[in-house]
Formats: C-alpha cells, structure tokens, sequence
C-alpha cells in the first residue's frame, strides 16, 4: 500500500508525514508539486508547513498547482486524501471540503498538545477510532479558524461532515469547535492539529501515562491503510 | 502598459484581527478619531496589450476565482487604472 505525501514548496512535516505512513506500516512516496504524476499511490497526504509562504490565502497558490490537479481527479474518483494543517487550507482552497480558515481569532499563533473528539468515525482516515473516543494530538497554526456560510455549517453538522471537534478550549475561534472535516464521501478528511506528531512514543503528545508517548496520531495512517485493504 | 486594479476585502461580518491590532495601535497613539481599521488587498495586474472587453472579464473572473475567496472576503472594485499607460 503506497501513501505519497505532497512536497510544496514551504512544507515543513512532509518527512513526519512519510515517516508517520511508514510507522503504521505503509510505503510513503514523495510526491512533487510541480509534477503530474501520483506515481500509482492508494492515498494521499498533503502535509503542514507554509506553501508558496501563505502568500495570497494560505493554501491558495498551493491548491492551484499541478499535482493539486492529479490530486483533485483522485479525490473525486474516491482516493483517500488526507489534509493536514496547511494542507487542510489547500483542500479548503481546491473546494474538496467547504468553508475558509481565517486567522486565530486571538491573533496568536497557538501550539499545544490539543484534546479532540472524534466526531465521524467512518471515514477513510477514521475508521479505526469510534464515535465519541476522545485523542490527543498536537496543533500548531495561527490560521486555524475555520468558518462557513450559516447553511453549509447546518448542512455540514447535519450529515455528519464534522469529523473531529476541539474539547477544553476553541483554540482559534473555529465555528461549532469544529476542529476537522471529511466529504460527504468520507475519503477526503482535512483537520488543522497534526497526527503525524503523534505517531511514536517518546515524540508524541504528554499522556497520563508518560511523558510524550502519545500516540493517537497512528490511527489515521493505520485507518487508511485498513481501508485500502478492505476495497482490494 | 495598462494596468487592471483589483480590490478584496475581507468580509464586514468577519473579525479582521490584522485590522484591529492596528486599531488598538492608534488608540494607543492618541489617535481617537479613527474607531476601527480593516486590512484589504489591491492587486495590480499588468495587462500585455488594450484592455478589451474580455480581458477585463478575465480579469473579473480571476479575482472572484483566484485572488479572492468568496468565503471570506468579497471583491469590492475591479478597474482600469487610469493613466498608468503613459507611465510605463
């Protein structure tokens, strides 16, 4: 199973993406934004980081480029796609998932080890957690507040778009805590906190049980990676 | 050269936390006559040739697809500078 993981210019976690599907068992492929070519992989990741440095809109130069084309055909064609950060806000701007993502409303950049909710757990990237299980995976953005039309948001609440939600704080004034979203197909999922840093022990979140060995993160990749082998 | 000028703002109901730092920056100046900034964006865009009919609905078309997400922000003005020609 070959996940590839997007390079843009300005990714930052590209190789703990790659790293993260390698983890959960994986083959990781690096893929290039300036190409058109997904080299035969079963899914995708677009990693965090600062493409083409946030000009114009984050994500927005990003969401234009070549590979963003290949990606699209896929996505649209039911390729598990998988969002991250900055590549939540390129799959905002390339119109696979609805809404914007504006500045934090305290107009800080904010990171911490963030506590979420599991909203949807039927997705592509989901499948492994329930309903309802709440994980821990570090968020790091100053752009992270999502925002919808009033209708879309009662559409997207309604049928279950809503994959993950913030627990204890709204850390950037997203509506409805909305901390992650899937397609109503359910392969496409973009959240702003990070499960590839929550991947292996030692280099994870604080849990109760011991420092930084959080590893919720691994779950997305090891999902994805069931799913793919459920449809072959 | 001529060149097409477009305008986008983030929308009124939006909270524009640039907009509002700068606020508070002048309220600390003294500078009480001003009660609230918003922070927009003007793209000038250099047109290689007339401006036709139809280069300035690409342009329209552009800004409502690219340099603006409707969203967030709106396009409030897409016009031709005037006199840039002479200045090129």
């Amino acid at each position: 199973m070959k996940i590839g993981v997007v390079t843009f210019p300005g990714s930052l976690d590209d190789r703990d993406a790659q790293r993260a599907v390698r983890r959960a068992g994986g083959e990781a492929v690096a893929l290039w934004h300036g190409d058109h070519d997904l080299k035969g992989v079963d899914a995708i990741v677009l990693p965090g980081g600062f493409s083409y440095g946030d000009y114009l809109r984050c994500g927005a130069i990003a969401a234009r480029s070549p590979i963003m084309s290949e990606v699209i055909s896929a996505a649209n064609a039911g390729m598990p796609v998988l969002g991250i950060c900055n590549g939540f806000q390129i799959l905002v701007e390339a119109h696979l998932l609805p809404g914007g993502l504006i500045r934090n409303d305290h107009g800080d950049f904010v990171c911490r080890d963030q506590r979420l909710r599991v909203e949807n757990a039927s997705t592509a990237w989901t499948s492994g957690f329930e309903v309802g299980q709440e994980i821990t995976i570090p968020l790091k953005n100053a752009e992270g507040g999502f925002i919808v039309d009033a209708e879309t948001l009662k559409r997207i609440e309604g049928e279950g778009q809503v994959a993950f939600r913030y627990l204890d704080v709204n850390p950037n004034g997203s509506l409805d805590d909305i901390a992650g979203l899937t397609n109503a197909a359910g392969n496409v999922v973009g959240l702003m906190p990070h499960p590839e840093h929550a991947t292996e022990p030692g280099f994870g979140p604080d849990t109760p049980d011991a420092m930084r060995s959080g590893t919720d993160g691994l779950t997305f990749f090891t999902s994805v990676l069931e799913s793919a082998l459920a449809r072959a | 050269m001529p060149t097409i000028v477009v305008e986008v703002m983030p929308k009124a109901e939006l909270l524009d936390p640039a907009g509002k730092a700068v606020a508070g920056a002048l309220s600390r100046l003294g500078k009480t006559e001003f009660s609230a900034v918003r922070i927009g964006k003007r793209f000038e865009l250099t047109v290689d040739g007339a401006v036709t009919e139809a280069v300035l609905a690409e342009a329209q078309r552009l800004a409502d697809d690219m340099l603006s997400n409707s969203v967030i922000e709106d396009v409030v003005r897409v016009y031709v500078l005037e006199g840039a020609g002479s200045a090129a």
